[in-house]
């Protein structure tokens, strides 16, 4: 059932970056993320699956603190980046989200020149001393993502004009340009035509030797494709985490393999 | 018969037509509403409208006429020579409305039979006195001329009356025969109601166009009459603005439209950043219960005459710049001599204008969709690098256009400018003198006792065209620059 299932897949035991404990999400009344605990290793694609509303997105939401922008929500309990609390007081979200950039499911690029959208963030970071300096990290940015042939001769066209598929990829080169440790993408592909996705899963997997990724996805076989390691998301609760190649051959729990299975979902 | 008569009686008939109708189609289908082409309301709706709309349009079309065309005949009766000297003929046929109009209200209250009413005789009768007597208040007496000219008005205007209701009723009981005989359950009343729907709106969208169309014309025919006395060059080119009724004016429009101008500026250097400021506190960092309270307070400002914003600048603020500027003031310098000046109507206009760029920016704002400012935090951008580099320079096209409406706004005000910068025309660059402004100067040439063939009442024609054609301009920019705004997100 799946395009390519490498279970064979080379899962190193590595350091964790994000550790999750007992962590719990109200949005108003409702209890939207019940209890999770989750470890989500260095230098690895984690994906985050399961039906839609089962806070899968919420809780990637909540890694580098975008929830703090919805009046109505509220987190308990702990997530650690590299062993510190990022919902401790002391910790400022603008340098977190510096530290844990995010991709969204719509592309999203300024009204802006391609340029300047990749400029954007080593711009109000101040990454670069000067102009030479800004033109290398674009254009390393912008060939991180897969793009630069593209737009090489055409960087100062807005990035509006681009077209989907280019402007998702366009929207990663954005978040690698300001050096995150920790990229989080939410279904970066649900609006792209299958070439595009193939590309951007391309991408994923090149990114995966600098960064830690965590991916929302609707679509299994990308899971399967393109992570290590899998976490089930059902009704606000972490169902099964673990290796992908295990959750989809030999899920521990029997709502995993319903949904994997397509009974439920 | 009265006119209310006539309207409630065909009114009546179409309620009557509304109830057949519905009834025929009706039986039409055997009770069955599922063999009908369409609802039964609309059956009933189709024989109201073919009772009412031709019948009540013919009366509309008829009123209009009526008193034209007796006014001409009549008038065409009358001897030059029973025209008195001082006089007109317009004069003249005025007072024979006014006797014509008080027979008919002499004979309603019973003072007149109206046999008595069309026999009266000038010299016989006194018709001052009776008339008089019933509440009509004569200047002279009626001349014998006039009063048989009144005779024939009033009985050209029965005969009409009558001629009307019968048109009228006879064409509201023909649209009844008519769409009463169509229907039956296959006859498409639905269609018919819908395109009697569609006509209503295309009339009231027409009103609204042509009536822009008449302003404009009747400003343009009284700005070329001008234009024919006062030559156009020195009325644009002329730096010296002097009206004078015995004549010798010079009418420059230059100081005017530099007072104008010199006032929007300020005003807007007033309104355009503290709305802005607002409209971005309103709608990027207030929560929804300061939003709640602060947007409509702030608006409460656009509801504020604009006549109570004159009394501002008159009665405080102007007042409080020249203790501030004037001779003996808190700064010990003498640039100020009245509380009118420039600076005055400036601020209290751009006070004015605050809900207007606020308002519309707040919008503008509000429609930066969220994944933009999504992006920008998710890349670690601080709220305010958020809103400076990507929010505003996104809804930057929107907030021209706001700013440029809130110009026209500014360039079309008058009641301020009147109490607050004064009356001089004049080219200074001093904000602290009195100035004044188009606006103010059209108010000040229609007043008071002025012949309008003179070219001083003329020029204000020619000013309100300029002003027009300005603010027109800036409308039309406006919405260029909006239109280019909303489709980038689509």
């Amino acid at each position: 059932m799946y395009d390519n299932p490498n279970l064979e897949r080379n899962v190193a035991q590595q350091d964790t970056k994000i550790s999750a404990r007992n962590v719990q999400v109200f949005y108003g009344d409702t209890h939207a993320i019940k209890d999770v605990n989750i470890e989500i290793p260095a230098r690895t694609v984690t994906a985050f699956i399961g039906p839609s509303g089962c806070g899968k997105s919420t809780f990637l939401r909540c890694l580098n603190r975008m929830n703090d922008t919805i009046d109505i929500c509220r987190v308990e309990g702990d997530i650690n980046l590299d062993g510190e609390n990022i919902y401790d007081k002391r910790v400022d979200p603008v340098q977190l989200r510096a530290k844990v950039g995010m991709v969204f499911q719509k592309p999203n690029p300024f009204p802006k020149s391609i340029y300047d959208n990749i400029a954007y963030g080593p711009r109000i970071h101040g990454l670069a001393k000067n102009k030479a300096d800004l033109d290398e990290i674009v254009e390393k940015a912008l060939r991180r993502g897969a793009i630069w042939n593209e737009v090489k001769d055409r960087l100062h066209a807005p990035g509006t004009g681009l077209s989907g598929g280019q402007q998702q990829r366009l929207c990663i080169a954005r978040a690698v340009a300001t050096e995150p440790e920790v990229l989080l993408m939410d279904e970066p592909c649900s609006a792209l035509d299958p070439i595009a996705t193939s590309q951007v899963e391309e991408l994923i997997d090149e990114l995966r030797d600098q960064y830690s990724v965590v991916i929302v996805t609707h679509s299994m076989q990308q899971a399967a494709r393109v992570s290590q390691k899998t976490a089930f998301f059902h009704l606000g609760n972490l169902v099964e985490f673990g290796d992908t190649g295990q959750i989809f051959t030999n899920p521990q729990d029997s709502r995993t393999e319903s949904y994997i299975t397509g009974r439920i979902g | 018969m009265p006119l209310l008569w006539l309207v409630l009686i065909v009114l009546a008939l179409g309620v009557v037509g509304y109830g057949l109708g519905r009834h025929k189609a009706m039986t039409s289908a055997d009770g069955d509403v599922r063999h009908l082409h369409s609802l039964p309301v609309y059956y009933g709706t189709n024989v109201s409208l073919f009772v009412v709309v031709p019948a009540l349009l013919v009366m509309v079309a008829w009123l209009i006429v009526q008193p034209i065309v007796i006014n001409n005949s009549v008038a065409a009766d009358i001897p030059a020579s029973a025209i008195p000297e001082s006089s007109t003929l317009g004069l003249v046929m005025s007072d024979v409305r006014r006797v014509a109009d008080g027979l008919d209200l002499a004979v309603t209250q019973g003072a007149l039979t109206s046999a008595e009413a069309s026999g009266l005789q000038a010299g016989v009768s006194d018709v001052r006195a009776i008339l008089a007597d019933v509440g009509v208040a004569l200047g002279s007496d009626v001349s014998a001329t006039t009063l048989s000219a009144a005779q024939e008005y009033r009985a050209m205007a029965s005969t009409a009356n009558l001629a009307m209701t019968a048109l009228v009723l006879g064409l509201a009981i023909a649209g009844f025969v008519y769409a009463y005989g169509r229907t039956n359950k296959d006859f498409r009343a639905r269609n018919v109601v819908e395109k009697a729907i569609r006509a209503i709106l295309i009339v009231a969208a027409s009103i609204a166009i042509l009536t822009t169309v008449g302003i404009v014309l009747s400003l343009v025919f009284n700005t070329i009459e001008f234009f024919k006395l006062y030559p156009a060059a020195d009325f644009f080119f002329g730096t010296t603005w002097s009206p004078s009724f015995g004549g010798g004016s010079e009418l420059g429009v230059l100081p005017l439209l530099w007072g104008t101008l010199y006032i929007s500026v300020i005003a807007l250097a007033v309104a355009v950043p503290i709305g802005l400021f607002a409209a971005i506190y309103l709608s990027e960092y207030a929560g929804p219960k300061a939003r709640g309270i602060a947007k409509p307070l702030i608006e409460v400002l656009a509801g504020i005459p604009t006549i109570v914003y004159g009394l501002f600048a008159l009665l405080t603020v102007g007042p409080l710049l020249v203790n501030v500027f004037g001779s003996g003031g808190a700064l010990g310098v003498d640039w100020m001599s009245g509380a009118s000046s420039v600076t005055t109507a400036g601020l209290v206009m751009g006070i004015m204008l605050i809900p207007f760029v606020s308002s519309l920016s707040d919008d503008i704002i509000n429609a930066v969709p969220q994944s933009m400012r999504d992006g920008s935090l998710g890349l670690g951008a601080t709220k305010s690098e958020t809103v400076k580099q990507v929010v505003l320079p996104a809804a930057l096209p929107g907030i021209v256009g706001a700013v440029l409406l809130a110009a026209s706004r500014a360039i079309g005000e008058t009641m301020i400018v009147v109490l607050g910068a004064g009356a001089a025309a004049r080219l200074s660059m001093n904000p602290l003198e009195a100035m004044t402004t188009v606006t103010a100067k059209i108010v000040s040439q229609l007043t008071g006792d002025a012949d309008f063939a003179s070219p001083e009442a003329l020029v204000a024609f020619a000013l309100g065209m300029t002003l027009f054609v300005m603010t027109l301009g800036l409308n039309v920019l406006a919405l260029v620059i909006v239109r280019k705004y909303r489709e980038q997100y689509e």
